[in-house]
């Protein structure tokens, strides 16, 4: 153990509650101890669970051992207490980038700058999302010392770019950033009609349709059973199956969302999903009026 | 088809009596209607029954399709209570249905529900 983090950590014991644990979990990340890191960082939140710089410290740890979705909560709930965090704003910017969502990656890029005008990493990250020749993206907000090909990202090739407009969300992308979505993820609207997403098989079969059509008319039914029993709006059906679980929720009156998991993620974190995921597809409904 | 009164009646009780739950009754999957109840005034037993078989097949279609095999208990979430679903019986023939208040245990109406489905196994 080298003797500054020795030094932070005696620091640290000698008072938990003090905030040195920021630069500690920080040095240990540098480090590349991300195990150490971690730890540390949860239990700083632990103590100060409403720290926006303590679920800032744990998405770059997150983020450097590649657990995307554990970052991308990370700097979500960082927002959450903090909607001007330099460092989530652009942390989720590097997500999406990361996934080739460059609409957003460029709005979260856009409000950090509002948010730090003179901070010069936006511009470079904002060359790199336009494909300037040799600009590069690490994980925000310091650069880390990751192995140089994680913190290097090639610009994806796939969207081309004629202007530095905004394009609209292509519809698969609704939920960029968010575990699965191009195969446990499906936006429908009223009609049973794929609005986002995908479904396959653990064996890569595509069955988004087959599902879509089968699900067309399942809001209508909950709402009427949740009105004959006095049980008010229906807010999650879910259902364990042999090989998995299935849930759906209603982002909107017109809107049928499923999420689809196998049995490893108990049905409680996958309501949580689900419900983020909501989130995500009633503000890209919002965004297509 | 036909099912015995006795065990159902039994199986009800034990749902019905974890707080919370407000009715429980077993309905006929294919055709949606009541096969034996338990219910607390108020509630439409036949209109619920057949709500709650139509959903259950659109559940069970999708996710047969989805590869991930029938569904086993489901659980439809609302404001004020709950409605859980464990489908039981030769060829999942039968749905065990519960009603339940929204602060109920559902783990322990889980559990009943799934224990009355093996009597009828």
């Amino acid at each position: 153990m080298s003797d500054d983090v020795k030094a932070l950590s005696a620091q640290l014991a000698s008072d938990p509650q003090s905030l040195v644990f920021l630069r500690l979990g920080e040095l240990l990340r540098q480090k590349r101890q991300y195990d150490a890191a971690s730890r540390v960082a949860k239990h700083g939140l632990e103590r100060h669970p409403h720290l926006a710089d303590a679920h800032d410290l744990l998405a770059r740890i997150y983020a450097d051992a590649h657990d995307y979705e554990h970052a991308f909560d990370e700097w979500d709930m960082t927002l959450r207490i903090a909607p001007q965090h330099t460092g989530a704003l652009k942390g989720l910017a590097f997500l999406y980038f990361k996934i080739g969502d460059l609409a957003q990656a460029e709005s979260h890029l856009q409000a950090a700058r509002e948010a730090a005008p003179d901070d010069p990493s936006i511009e470079q990250a904002f060359a790199v999302i336009r494909g300037e020749a040799g600009a590069t993206l690490a994980p925000p907000p310091h650069t880390p010392p990751s192995p140089p090909p994680a913190s290097v990202i090639d610009p994806p090739a796939a969207p081309e770019r004629t202007s530095d407009a905004v394009a609209p969300l292509p519809d698969e992308r609704i939920f960029a950033g968010l575990e699965g979505a191009q195969e446990g993820l499906l936006l429908l609207d009223a009609a049973g009609l794929v609005l986002g997403g995908a479904l396959k098989t653990p064996e890569g079969t595509d069955v988004t349709d087959s599902v879509a059509a089968y699900l067309a008319g399942v809001s209508q039914e909950a709402a009427r059973a949740a009105r004959l029993l006095d049980l008010g709006s229906w807010r999650g059906l879910s259902a364990e199956g042999q090989g998995g679980h299935v849930y759906l929720v209603q982002p909107t009156a017109e809107s049928l969302l499923l999420l689809m998991r196998d049995r490893s993620l108990p049905l409680g974190r996958l309501g949580l999903l689900a419900q983020r995921a909501a989130q995500v597809a009633r503000a890209w409904l919002e965004r297509q009026r | 088809m036909s099912v015995p009164a006795a065990p159902l009646g039994r199986a009800l009780d034990l749902i019905t009596r974890v707080r919370g739950v407000r009715g429980a009754m077993v309905v006929s999957r294919a055709d949606g209607l009541v096969v034996a109840e338990q219910l607390m005034e108020g509630i439409k037993g036949s209109a619920v029954a057949a709500l709650a078989s139509s959903l259950a097949g659109r559940l069970h279609r999708a996710m047969v399709s989805a590869a991930l095999g029938p569904s086993q208990f489901w659980h439809l979430q609302c404001d004020h209570g709950a409605l859980l679903v464990v489908p039981a019986g030769a060829d999942e023939g039968l749905l065990f249905v519960a009603v339940t208040e929204a602060d109920v245990n559902v783990g322990l109406v889980r559990l009943e529900l799934l224990r009355a489905a093996e009597t009828m196994a």
